[in-house]
């Protein structure tokens, strides 16, 4: 079908050239017709007439013309295809090698352009995807901050840019009704939250505003995937209680299957804010906000309305939890999903490409050498008539052939990467649903098989059929072999340096990885089982209290476990809970931002934090007893260089709240990322905090192995209570590594790929000396029989290779300086230029040449003299 | 003079068979070949150029003819078609199977 398609182009575009040939023809023999007409005694006029006549259908005989020559073109490329598929199959070993690096190429290009495609080319999966901002703000010292409800209120209220406007946070509910509490991931978000995005539920009807308001009966939407797991696609769904967080919930829609929850991808079950704006909560920050702008707001005046709109609300309600300073900006939600996320893609993007392009290589290698050893047969059909066009047409219609087979082979592995790359991605890639093979993936497969086969069938076809094809049926020809050998030589010293640069990126992403893991986390993490227990909402301050008081005794009693503590926040795991902390004395504007960490006391001792100055936090600091803060090493530093922190009091959250004494300083702890520097911190007792932490996360040092504590600690906290869910069970050591997943995803694409271009490289060195080899046998005979020894023959050939590799290398360090500017947001610790990473690299790259030269080299020293000078 | 209807109706093959023949004598435009069939068949063979030039476009793209522009008088251009080696080829091909055929003809209608 592509040969079809293809000819009817080629008609097609040289239709135009021809038509007014054709016309000029027609014409010429009109006019003579006429002339005699006229010798005749016709009259001019009517001359030209009786041509016509004569002529019979001019019309029809143009169309039969065009039709003779679009019609034996398609006959032409279906006797190629026919003729390239019979010669394609007297070759097997040939076509074999071809398909399958072919297969590798495309199918590897495909599947990373499935990952690729949704976040750097497609736009969100919702209607107008263009008009979806999210409203950000930031504060001083840049961070970017959660927003209020109060904030969202003013905006909503004030702001003209917006068609609709939403807000919502993340929402963990326990489920009951099972034999074990599940928790659920959702989303509280107000009314309009799915009209924002442009979604709308597939069963029963959308939210309210109505539903909205506090005190208004309890509703919840549902996801397709919860809809049929949980409930069993129960198609009476609509109207069913169920019961979360301990309140009655009535279900009052399902979201179509389709719908893609960018922002909360694993989003099952959202309720109404009911946001109370009288509440305390109601300038608290801890929301965010997602608008659609009306048609003909751009967003940079979408971002300037804003920031006036925010500070008359702030000038008008003087929030204690906004600083002056704030700025409101508003950015597209494309950007702020996909934008994290950018660099690395394009890197491995690039990476794969160049795979892409060092297999192509491999195979116009090939096709040069099988081009040259066919120059009889094209010869031989030169003589009988076939033009130069003719045979390049042969020849690209065979590499086609080729790469439409590999392209179709790569189609089916790519279904397979697709898989093995989204159970391998790390958990925050954006749009990961969306990654599979579909009809654009479809599309990129085949348009880069058929330039692909354009690419690597051109220059072997060019140079076989080039020059006086006569001279090519006697063999042997040196003047030709040399062209097509010296072709072959710079094709194999691209594919080395392209190799090289492969693996250089591979090198310095692994040698980052390793410096990363090296980093102190502030903690020791060896041995430390965690996970993260969830109270309901049944329990108050006091009974979610003595629920984890009893729950830590029954874990202490466990065999095995050392000690063990509970904390709000755990490091290194995408929490990131932060307050504002002013320390009295200070100017109330000057606020520090800090992770707050409610624990329980022994929690420093279990983590192994390192306690710098003063004690830290003991039972004694329990409800009734003057609140006690811990504060981190370099806030400490910072807000107290020259002075003994102890003693002095801050104040944490809420400005209404009491007063905390500063009793001792802890070291750093990284709680965001390895990569990223510890944040300020502060440390106070679960107990001693105004608020209730429904959910905590339990830290056990074990004395042994930490996994396998888990089953008996969970057994130990259902103990004291059976309705609590347990989630997030892990060792401290997997969630190191899953911090830093992104670049490990990186590392290990670029590994994978990198592996494979060397084995590509060294197969086309293989094959470019063997071809060597086999053309040199009768001099190499000569060399043996004139008193060469078969050493020298091995140095030689050897050389041969090694000076490929050589050059090869030479090129590729320059481009490898050049391409690794692409990493630098990935590396961390590691310069892009560091040289102990490209020696090794060099170094692996020179043994694996040298292994590939060894076979052919050897092979030239085994020739037997008297056999190949007596071949002629 | 011929008393039956001029035949104008040259089946396609045999139309291509005189065309390559009368090639292979010289470089020809297509209004020099419809007069050249005319006047060598004695007045009993005609074509039509509405069959004459879709055959000569088919020659050509089989590339048994090739096809040239030259000035002629008037400084009008015409197209010249010239036999190649391939189209030399076909003509004895075409030339053995047309004799074979017309041999087994004549021995019927002799001994019928």
């Amino acid at each position: 079908m592509p040969g079809r398609l293809w000819g009817r182009l080629r008609a097609l575009q040289s239709r135009g050239e021809m038509d007014g040939e054709l016309e000029e023809e027609l014409r010429y023999h009109l006019e003579r017709e006429a002339e005699l007409n006229v010798r005749d005694g016709m009259m001019p006029e009517e001359a030209r007439r009786a041509a016509l006549r004569a002529f019979g259908g001019v019309e029809q005989a143009r169309e039969l013309c065009r039709e003779a020559r679009g019609v034996r073109m398609l006959q032409d490329l279906w006797q190629d295809l026919r003729y390239g598929v019979r010669t394609l199959r007297k070759q097997p070993g040939f076509t074999l090698v071809a398909v399958l690096t072919l297969a590798l190429g495309i199918g590897a290009s495909t599947t990373i352009f499935s990952a690729v495609n949704p976040i750097l080319f497609e736009p969100l999966p919702y209607p107008q995807a263009d008009r979806l901002v999210m409203v950000l703000e930031t504060a001083d010292n840049g961070s970017r901050n959660p927003g209020t409800f109060g904030m969202y209120r003013g905006f909503a209220e004030r702001s003209r840019s917006f068609d609709a406007l939403a807000v919502y946070r993340t929402w963990l509910p326990a489920m009951s009704g099972a034999e074990y509490p599940e928790r659920l991931e959702g989303q509280r978000v107000s009314a309009e939250y799915f009209r924002v995005l442009g979604m709308r539920p597939a069963l029963g009807r959308d939210f309210q505003a109505d539903d909205d308001r506090t005190g208004a009966p309890r509703v919840v939407i549902i996801s397709d995937a919860l809809w049929r797991s949980r409930f069993g696609g129960d198609p009476g769904i609509v109207g069913r209680p169920v019961t979360l967080d301990d309140n009655p919930y009535t279900v009052i829609g399902v979201m179509p299957g389709g719908f893609e929850n960018v922002l909360a991808p694993s989003a099952g079950v959202w309720a109404p804010l009911q946001y109370d704006m009288s509440s305390a909560s109601a300038w608290g920050h801890h929301l965010r906000t997602v608008g659609r702008l009306s048609s003909g707001v751009s967003v940079e005046q979408a971002t300037r309305e804003v920031d006036v709109v925010g500070h008359a609300v702030l000038d008008e309600q003087r929030p204690e939890t906004y600083s002056p300073q704030t700025k409101f900006v508003v950015a597209s939600l494309q950007e702020e999903v996909t934008g994290g996320v950018k660099p690395a893609l394009l890197a491995v993007l690039s990476a794969v490409l160049l795979l892409l392009l060092i297999s192509c290589v491999n195979v116009t290698n090939l096709l040069l050498a099988r081009g040259a050893q066919r120059r009889g047969e094209f010869a031989m059909r030169a003589a009988l008539g076939a033009t130069r066009g003719r045979l390049v047409r042969q020849m690209l219609t065979e590499s086609l052939l080729l790469a439409l087979t590999g392209g179709a082979l790569g189609l089916l592995a790519a279904q397979f990467g697709t898989g093995v790359l989204v159970a391998l991605s790390p958990p925050e890639l954006p749009r990961a649903g969306a990654i599979r093979v579909d009809a654009a993936a479809f599309a990129f497969a085949f348009g880069s098989a058929a330039l692909v086969g354009l690419a690597v069938g051109l220059i072997p076809a060019l140079h076989a059929t080039r020059g006086d094809l006569r001279e090519a049926v006697q063999q042997g020809s040196k003047r030709t072999a040399g062209g097509h050998q010296l072709t072959r030589r710079v094709f194999v010293v691209a594919e080395v340096a392209l190799a090289l640069v492969l693996l250089v990126g591979a090198g310095l992403l692994l040698r980052s990885m390793d410096r990363l893991f090296a980093v102190d986390p502030g903690f020791d993490a060896s041995h430390l089982l965690t996970m993260q227990v969830q109270t309901s909402r049944r329990f108050d301050k006091e009974a979610a209290e003595r629920f984890f008081a009893r729950a830590l005794e029954a874990v202490r009693r466990v065999p095995g476990v050392h000690t063990a503590g509970f904390t709000s926040q755990l490091p290194l795991s995408n929490d990131k809970d932060e307050y504002g902390a002013r320390f009295e004395g200070d100017d109330p504007a000057t606020a520090y931002n800090v992770f707050r960490y409610a624990v329980s006391p022994g929690y420093i001792e279990t983590t192994g934090i390192p306690l710098r100055h003063g004690r830290t936090l003991e039972e004694r600091d329990a409800a009734g007893s003057p609140p006690a803060i811990l504060i981190s090493e370099s806030l400490a530093r910072r807000r107290f260089p020259d002075q003994d922190p102890i003693g002095h009091r801050v104040h944490v959250g809420p400005v209404t709240g009491p007063g905390f004494t500063i009793v001792g300083v802890v070291g750093d702890v990284k709680q965001v990322s390895l990569a990223s520097s510890p944040p300020d911190a502060v440390y106070i007792t679960t107990a001693q905090w105004q608020f209730v932490d429904r959910t905590l996360s339990l830290v056990v040092r074990a004395r042994g192995g930490a996994a396998a504590l888990a089953p008996a600690v969970r057994e130990a906290i259902w103990s004291v209570d059976k309705g609590q869910p347990i989630v997030r069970v892990a060792t401290m050591d997997e969630l190191l590594a899953a911090s830093a997943a992104e670049r490990r995803f990186a590392s290990i694409l670029f590994e994978v790929f990198g592996l494979a271009a060397l084995a590509l490289a060294a197969v086309g060195i293989y094959g470019v000396l063997s071809g060597s080899v086999t053309e040199r046998a009768r001099e190499i005979g000569v060399r043996l029989a004139l008193g060469a020894s078969r050493g020298h023959i091995l140095a030689l050939i050897l050389r041969q290779g090694m000076m490929l590799t050589g050059i090869g290398v030479a090129v590729g360090l320059c481009g490898a300086v050049a391409a690794s500017s692409v990493l630098v947001s990935l590396l961390f610790g590691v310069s892009r230029l560091d040289p102990s990473t490209y020696l090794s690299v060099v170094a692996l790259l020179v043994a694996v040449s040298a292994a590939a030269c060894w076979i052919p080299a050897w092979r030239a020293a085994r020739v037997d003299p008297s056999i190949t000078l007596r071949a002629e | 003079m011929n008393p039956h209807k001029k035949s104008d109706l040259l089946k396609q093959g045999t139309l291509e068979l005189l065309v390559l023949r009368l090639l292979r004598a010289g470089t020809l435009n297509g209004w020099d070949i419809m007069q050249r069939i005319r006047v060598a068949s004695g007045d009993v063979l005609s074509v039509t150029p509405g069959a004459l030039y879709p055959a000569l476009h088919r020659l050509e793209a089989r590339g048994l003819v090739s096809a040239v522009w030259a000035a002629s008088e008037n400084n009008r251009r015409a197209k010249l078609y010239e036999l190649t080696r391939a189209g030399g080829k076909q003509l004895e091909a075409e030339r053995d199977i047309w004799e074979r055929f017309a041999g087994a003809v004549e021995a019927i209608l002799r001994d019928a």
